[in-house]
């Protein structure tokens, strides 16, 4: 569903949906933007449901039923729940573990209490614990079963060693067990498996939703004559479509009837509308604006030039999955540490002769202390931070290793249009023409939809349109006015004296009078100067790379403050100049919108798109922001290496206090209650420290 | 002492109580629409959770 952001929405759409006969159920998840309804009658046609939805002012595209099914999250819901299990058991047996902590002070509880203590205490934390490591004993058994190890192998170790012990120990009235510590670690490495799972699947749903808008459709017209709806994939060459303005071209093919202007801006980056006639070749991407054109298909959807930028796209994600991640480059070296420290301790306790219970014990508090819980908390509590953060000014992050991969960026290359420019023209001669010109110009302008126009129509602002205008698709508007021909688009069409049309002008003619020209230029953000400074100051290079005319980029990039810059560029040429550049050391951060600049940004190091850009670059890109501020990149950059300190501040105190706990743990001293309060004050300090991040600029 | 006889059971019901509940709000899927959720609370009719 698109538009519908508020509990009027809501009703109003549920309720339209329902009113249809035939629908038993409607319902519109507000959160995810998705729309189900439920019939029982097979011959009822969705296509009333989606036309109910359109006449209620919001739009509507078919999800893909694949991408559905895979959104119900057993996974989340399955270690939210374990999370609850261990966090419920973990203050269960804490209620038991306090009183027998506090009676070792103060001496007042006799042995059979403390072992009813302890038997209660293995009642909760037993079954709880198994319940609640379960994630961590399947993910560690599967490792183990491919010949490796993972993080989830030293701590179901610990796990495990520790339950059996405790039991021991209870068993024979000894006066430590470490029930509550088994629960309570499963409580803090859920936190953070929990966050980390949460953040990868709201990226993932963002890129499967950015996939599932593309699978649209066309309007074929059959051998009656008559129009039907079909899914693009089903498109065959010498099919017959109809595009009506506004619509994509779905697949290439050859102008049929027709004319009208048309936005090659996904193909080339250019915004300037294009006259576009019969016989004319179009891509697949490009945007009818002016008029109904029928359009003769020479190519399946698979084989279109959108097919092949998408088979570029998907090449350039898998470069960039070989990315190792921050945690994962943690683990491994943490797993060894950890094993060879709990066998040395094991072994040292053997040869000094403390036995084989006490040996086994101190070789369990090794792999209980060692702080698995700081460790897995270090990462994913900055991550969420920080993603947080970045929601709030408007950046969408679609992976946790963006983040990371956000603070090693040395390059960035912007594309131009609709980057460094806002993408939409601005009119800028307007102290040339006369107040009442003006006033007659709009009205018409108000009237059409050329882009132009409505850039006319939005620099003046609302009021009425002419009514009676009559819109020539390809060639401009025009309409009566007090007896006069007005008209309003191509010099050669309102008969100007000049015949050459440049695409950036509209020309008016009001009856006998001259022709006033009206000019159009696509300038540069408002914040787009300010922020190439700011980056530059930040030891990042710059860089432009457009499809546009060489002349045209040269003259927004000096603008913008940018020395290094090259024109009509093709998608091609933008993804091997990114090689060229990461060839030779460089981290390319790339930022761009249009189609020409999916590949590139599949192909960077770490990439962003802005939230007016293509459906498919945004699915490539990392990050996605939303506004008029380019601002955001700055701010996304400096968010990335904000949080890259914070993780490895994360990382150091945890070492820091492996220097401290381990020896202790090793030389036996590690009883219950300090194993509580360390695990527990690691935790919260790991966390604290990532929660600063929402303060620093 | 004797009141742990009644107090460890009681404490074990509440718990049990507490997890029982929370599993059933995970189960009709209570965490998956928040926004909307927020929203439908203000809607005049009669708007039967799922």
């Amino acid at each position: 569903m698109r538009g519908a952001k508020c509990a009027g929405c809501l009703s109003k759409i549920e309720n339209g949906v329902k009113a249809i006969s035939g629908i038993e159920n409607a319902r519109l998840n507000l959160s995810t933007g998705r729309f189900t309804a439920d019939w029982a009658d097979t011959k009822f046609d969705p296509r009333q449901i989606v036309q109910t939805i359109v006449d209620l002012g919001y739009g509507a595209i078919p999800f893909q039923s694949q991408i559905g099914n895979s959104l119900q999250d057993k996974e989340a819901q399955n270690l939210l729940l374990a999370m609850t299990v261990a966090g419920v058991a973990m203050m269960f047996v804490m209620m038991f573990s306090q009183p027998i902590w506090m009676a070792a002070i103060y001496g007042e509880m006799g042995e059979g209490t403390r072992t009813l203590f302890h038997w209660l205490s293995a009642l909760v934390a037993l079954p709880a614990g198994l319940y609640a490591g379960m994630p961590f004993f399947s993910s560690a058994y599967n490792s183990l079963k491919k010949g490796h190890t993972n993080m989830d192998v030293p701590i179901s170790l610990a796990l495990i060693l520790t339950a059996a012990l405790s039991v021991y120990s209870t068993a024979k009235h000894g006066e430590h067990a470490f029930f509550d510590a088994i629960v309570m670690l499963e409580f803090f490495l859920l936190i953070g498996r929990y966050l980390d799972h949460r953040l990868r699947q709201k990226s993932r749903i963002a890129a499967q939703e950015l996939m599932a808008l593309q699978a649209v459709t066309a309007q074929r017209i059959g051998a009656n004559g008559e129009a039907t709806s079909v899914a693009v994939s089903n498109i065959a060459p010498n099919d017959l479509l109809i595009i009506l303005p506004g619509d994509r071209i779905p697949v290439d093919g050859i102008v049929e009837t027709g004319t009208s202007q048309a936005d090659f801006s996904m193909i080339n980056g250019e915004t300037a509308p294009v006259l576009i006639g019969v016989g004319q070749k179009l891509l697949a991407g490009v945007l009818n604006l002016s008029g109904s054109i029928t359009l003769r298909a020479s190519a399946k959807s698979d084989d279109s030039f959108l097919a092949e930028i998408a088979r570029l796209i998907e090449a350039g994600e898998q470069s960039k999955s070989q990315y190792v991640r921050l945690a994962d480059k943690a683990a491994a070296a943490y797993v060894p540490l950890v094993h060879g420290a709990a066998l040395l301790t094991f072994l040292g306790w053997l040869v000094v002769g403390g036995g084989f219970e006490q040996a086994i014990w101190n070789a369990c508090a090794v792999l209980i202390i060692t702080c698995p819980c700081a460790l897995g908390l270090a990462v994913p509590a900055v991550q969420v931070v920080a993603s947080g953060r970045l929601f709030k000014a408007g950046i969408l992050v679609k992976s946790g290793d963006a983040l990371e991969r956000l603070a090693a960026v040395t390059h960035i290359v912007f594309d131009k249009t609709g980057v460094l420019t806002s993408g939409q023209p601005k009119w800028t001669n307007r102290a040339e023409i006369a107040n009442e010109v003006i006033e007659i110009a709009v009205g018409l302008a108000r009237a059409s939809r050329h882009p132009l126009a409505r850039a006319l129509a939005r620099a003046i602002g609302p009021g009425p349109a002419i009514t009676g205008a009559n819109e020539v698709p390809g060639y401009g508007i025009e309409a009566t006015i007090g007896g006069n021909l007005v008209r309003m688009g191509r010099a050669e069409w309102v008969g100007a004296s000049q015949t050459t049309s440049n695409e950036s002008e509209l020309w008016f003619k009001n009856g006998g009078a001259t022709a006033i020209r009206f000019s159009f230029e696509d300038s540069l953000r408002a914040d787009t100067i300010a922020t190439i400074t700011a980056i530059k100051a930040m030891g990042i290079k710059v860089e432009v790379l457009s499809g546009d005319k060489l002349e045209v980029v040269e003259k927004t990039a000096k603008e913008a403050g940018i020395a290094e810059f090259r024109g009509a560029q093709s998608p091609f040429e933008k993804a091997a100049r990114l090689d060229e550049l990461a060839n030779n050391g460089a981290k390319v951060m790339m930022v761009g919108d249009g189609l020409n600049d999916a590949p590139a940004l599949a192909r960077a190091f770490v990439s962003m798109a802005p939230g007016a850009a293509a459906d498919a670059s945004q699915s490539a890109a990392d990050l996605v922001f939303q506004g008029e501020k380019l601002d955001a990149v700055r701010e996304a950059i400096v968010v990335g290496r904000l949080s890259k300190q914070r993780v490895l501040e994360n990382f150091w105190f945890s070492a820091i206090y492996n220097l401290v706990t381990v020896p202790l743990a090793v030389l036996g001293m590690v009883t219950p209650p300090i194993a509580a309060i360390a695990m527990s004050s690691s935790s919260i300090i790991v966390s604290l420290n990532a929660l600063r991040l929402h303060r620093y600029k | 002492m004797e009141s742990i006889i009644y107090l460890v059971p009681i404490a074990f019901g509440v718990a049990i109580v507490a997890l029982v509940a929370f599993y059933w709000t995970i189960k009709s899927r209570q965490y998956e629409d928040p926004k909307g959720d927020a929203e439908r609370i203000l809607m005049e009719n009669d708007d039967r959770p799922l």
